[in-house]
């Protein structure tokens, strides 16, 4: 099963998916800006700034999850040494941070109006800085080993120790007194929120996961031809 | 109206500041990708230019870069 990830085969997907990618992503984040802007009710607490929930929650999730894959491939470069995975983890890495800093920033502007405050060292928002630096050691970590052994044991370390890191943001607001809310939408438990503001949050969600895939991709075929360059190299 | 969707009862400021700041972060994001892409497609179009024919023919023999050169220009040369 593990030879489908060779990168020869990833590639001739990699190569031809951006363009359908980009095309649906464009239409989908068009109809769920449309939805989160205008059609969505406004909140009677918070008024229009819950509006902002529609790019700081998919934000977050995103960056979520991308790290713990990244942390779930580097477990399996460490077991079972195999180097497919190796420019998949890699390849993550810059979607990731990116929606890492969207997370912190959109939710700095939201708690302005909300708390009062730009920033409060919570307990959520401090984990989510801490994901943010190991991202951004992660992402060093290549640059500054590129051409070592290492660097395959170094940034799948970096991964593992960081997903300890998910379950706390993940339960920071239960176990914490925050100034972050609870969530409101549990997969096993009754959802909270309104279809009205579920609908725009799902295509939010679901645009900035093509997002995520498209920037995955075009990263990933970088990378390949970046490699292919240095064998020609050696040719 | 227009006034009103702008100023949203005046969290407008930030509602419109934080989709304007994902959206340039998306549009950075892409143009950095995107351009480290191409540069890498120019490198390789140019090296696989000035290899002479055998090493060209040892080169598209080799599984693992046939999948660049059907998606690389030069392979259309």
């Amino acid at each position: 099963m593990l030879k489908n990830f060779e990168p020869n085969k990833i590639f001739s997907i990699t190569s031809k998916a951006p363009k359908y990618v980009l095309i649906v992503f464009i239409i989908i984040i068009s109809i769920g800006l449309v939805e989160a802007l205008f059609i969505s009710p406004e909140d009677y607490i918070q008024s229009h700034s819950v509006r902002i929930m529609y790019v700081h929650v998919p934000s977050a999730w995103i960056a979520l999850g991308t790290f713990s894959i990244i942390a779930i491939l580097s477990f399996v470069i460490i077991i079972f040494k195999n180097k497919s995975f190796i420019l998949i983890a890699k390849s993550l890495a810059p979607s990731g941070l990116v929606f890492n800093i969207i997370a912190l920033v959109t939710g700095s502007i939201w708690g302005k109006p909300t708390w009062g405050t730009w920033w409060a060292w919570d307990a959520r928002i401090t984990s989510m800085l801490i994901l943010a630096l190991f991202y951004i050691i992660y992402i060093l970590a290549w640059r500054i080993y590129d051409d070592n052994e290492k660097v395959y044991k170094i940034t799948s370390l970096i991964a593992i120790l960081g997903v300890i890191n998910v379950p706390i943001i993940k339960y920071s607001v239960d176990w914490w007194s925050t100034l972050h809310q609870p969530a409101s939408i549990n997969i096993f438990a009754k959802t909270s929120i309104h279809s009205s503001m579920m609908i725009p949050l799902a295509l939010m969600t679901a645009s900035f996961a093509l997002f995520s895939i498209l920037i995955f991709l075009m990263k990933y075929n970088t990378e390949l031809i970046k490699i292919k360059n240095k064998g020609l190299d050696r040719l | 109206m227009i006034n009103d969707i702008i100023s949203m009862n005046g969290y407008g400021i930030y509602v419109w500041s934080a989709f304007a700041f994902t959206l340039i972060s998306f549009g950075v994001l892409y143009t950095a990708i995107k351009v480290q892409l191409i540069k890498e497609k120019i490198k390789f179009d140019a090296k696989y230019l000035n290899l002479n024919s055998n090493k060209k023919k040892a080169f598209r023999a080799q599984e693992a870069y046939k999948g660049i050169l059907a998606s690389n220009s030069v392979s259309k040369i």
